[in-house]
């Protein structure tokens, strides 16, 4: 970032030289200074278009449609107020939804970085053929969103899957893992636990950027390994954690394929999440209005909660370059 | 015990953890690509073992056609959107990150918060009124079913790309792009003849994600795609594991490896770039 910092005085340099010069030569070259000036601006413009068109005003259409009854099949579209948020909340089969998705994003997430962290720990030491198990890990994040690793994972986990063969190789009988309620969840989320690949090549990275100085200094200290762990590379790497744990968080509040393709949301809506409940509205029985409702509900959560991470930043993340970025 | 004996210890207890590790997550795919060649069912679910008793590709030739179309016309379907998109993704991205990472001008913060903002913004509020909008644009249509997929990519969309973008363009020095200002280019010019170069890995590693996500995609063509000759191989597997009524896995697992095969050799064609690429948004040199 110093690199940047760096760059900036000779941009205000620029601006500064035009100070001197009045108005009336500032108006004669019109249109084409300004345009030369901002010539930036131009570039950002498809996205600025793409953003206008295809998010930004989406965005504020479902929040009006959340307060309608649209439906693809009416004619009239009327404003219900409240209506739609009050049905979500009575209604036990969505409160269970809700209710499942925060489950399935507290069991999977720390799961998924306690997991990346401790392999990329072990691959930071010396390790032969670092690369080779790096791949190994690494596959799984990369078709793993693919339906046919859904498909897999539904074989699997299947009562005579490779799963419960093994369990009964070692004389334990199997659950229907699928087919239990009590089950379920674990199966859709330990595919999302699978795919710790690219969180844990992110944390490689971090751990290799740690000095090791550092170590040295503290085990000159006489501190242990565990020790060096705690109070050195993970307080360094917090960065770096904060950046995984947002970004799992939001990806596992909006998990579709996994719960859609290997349960449907079964059995007894036990891995029904949010996103499978707003598709069934949507776009099986139509109810734009009432699913636009409940996917507002959804963003209002992970905006609360990134908003949350990004506050609890300052007591727990360190950042080295304290010029704020 | 001594030093070099303990080092021998843990050294080994870690490469057991990273075996056993590594073996959870390969020996699925491996059991699931030998269950392909397997006869039936029954022998799929009596053995852990990988190699089948007899090689029989039986399971891939009757999967090909277990629908209505081939899977040929589903893995075309794929690359009709995919390749599009990359190439929309890798223009669009690369020309806003450009203007975000070099140039002053109004608005410039504004709007970058805004693009990061849009990291965080979840598609599952967008799906609704984005479809409602494409109908609108008559985009529904069977023939213009691709465009609500392919179209967006060419205004980056796909924000974290033009994010990945950003991050690596401020780790090069703009020592260059000034030379080739002294001598004359213009912004544009600069952009075609000394960015673009110096970039390439990094837009690379974008095309590759982008290949890969959207490959996998399944929401995106589940909700606009309604015609079978028109579905990308994802639709299509779905459509097989439907369409499979005694359900023969071998089957089914032949086509999910037939779908998977072509994300494989791009990833082991590039795995360099994967990973330089994940790494790009989070750490910093």
């Amino acid at each position: 970032m110093g690199k940047n910092s760096a760059a900036h005085p000779g941009q205000t340099s620029y601006v500064k030289k035009n100070e001197g010069i009045s108005d009336a030569v500032l108006k004669k070259r019109g249109f084409r200074y300004l345009l030369k000036n901002n010539i930036g601006f131009f570039y950002i413009l498809p996205w600025l278009i793409g953003f206008a068109v295809f998010k930004l005003y989406p965005f504020a259409s479902s929040f009006y449609y959340s307060f309608t009854d649209y439906d693809l099949f009416k004619d009239i579209i009327s404003f219900i107020g409240l209506d739609n948020y009050k049905q979500i909340v009575e209604t036990a089969k969505i409160r269970k939804a809700f209710h499942v998705t925060f489950r399935y994003a507290f069991m999977t997430v720390p799961l998924k970085l306690a997991f990346a962290l401790f392999i990329a720990y072990i691959l930071n030491f010396k390790i032969k053929g670092v690369n080779l198990f790096r791949t190994m890990y690494y596959i799984p994040s990369i078709l793993g969103g693919s339906v046919a690793i859904a498909v897999l994972w539904k074989f699997l986990f299947q009562t005579d899957g490779l799963i419960n063969q093994i369990l009964s190789n070692l004389r334990i009988t199997g659950p229907n893992w699928l087919g239990d309620s009590h089950y379920s969840l674990l199966v859709v989320s330990l595919l999302r636990v699978w795919q710790f690949g690219s969180p844990m090549v992110i944390f490689l990275a971090a751990l290799k950027s740690v000095p090791t100085d550092l170590y040295e200094a503290a085990s000159i200290d006489g501190a242990g390994k565990t020790r060096q762990f705690l109070k050195i590379t993970i307080p360094l790497i917090t960065p770096v954690i904060f950046y995984n744990l947002v970004t799992q968080l939001c990806q596992a509040f909006q998990e579709f394929n996994g719960p859609y393709i290997i349960t449907n949301g079964g059995p007894l809506g036990s891995t029904t999440l949010i996103s499978l409940l707003v598709y069934q509205n949507a776009f099986k029985t139509y109810q734009m209005g009432f699913a636009s409702a409940i996917s507002w509900l959804l963003f209002l959560i992970v905006m609360t909660l990134t908003i949350i991470s990004f506050m609890s930043q300052k007591y727990w993340v360190y950042y080295s370059d304290e010029d704020g970025r | 015990m001594t030093r070099k004996q303990r080092y021998l210890i843990n050294t080994s207890i870690r490469y057991l953890v990273l075996l056993l590790v590594g073996l959870v997550m390969i020996y699925p795919m491996l059991w699931m690509f030998g269950a392909s060649f397997k006869a039936d069912n029954n022998e799929i679910f009596s053995s852990v073992g990988i190699i089948p008793r007899k090689f029989s590709i039986k399971a891939y030739i009757e999967g090909w056609h277990s629908t209505e179309y081939t899977f040929l016309t589903y893995l075309i379907n794929t690359y009709k959107i995919v390749l599009p998109k990359v190439l929309g993704t890798v223009i669009s991205a690369t020309i806003t990150a450009y203007g975000f990472a070099r140039f002053q001008f109004k608005g410039k913060k504004l709007f970058y918060a805004i693009l990061l903002s849009t990291l965080f913004l979840p598609q599952v509020v967008l799906n609704i009124p984005q479809y409602l909008l494409f109908r609108d644009m008559g985009w529904l249509t069977p023939v213009l079913s691709y465009f609500p997929l392919i179209i967006p990519a060419f205004f980056a969309c796909d924000t974290y790309f033009v994010f990945m973008l950003v991050q690596f363009l401020r780790g090069i020095p703009r020592e260059l792009e000034e030379a080739a200002k002294i001598d004359g280019c213009n912004t544009m010019q600069t952009l075609w003849y000394v960015i673009c170069p110096v970039l390439k890995p990094s837009i690379v590693s974008a095309a590759l994600f982008q290949f890969m996500w959207s490959s996998n995609d399944f929401m995106g063509p589940l909700i606009y795609v309604k015609t079978v000759a028109k579905y990308p191989a994802s639709l299509g597997l779905r459509l097989s594991m439907d369409a499979e009524v005694g359900f023969e896995w071998n089957k089914v697992l032949a086509m999910s490896i037939v779908t998977i095969i072509p994300s494989l050799i791009v990833f082991f064609a590039a795995q360099k770039q994967f990973v330089e690429g994940v790494t790009a948004g989070s750490v910093k040199g």
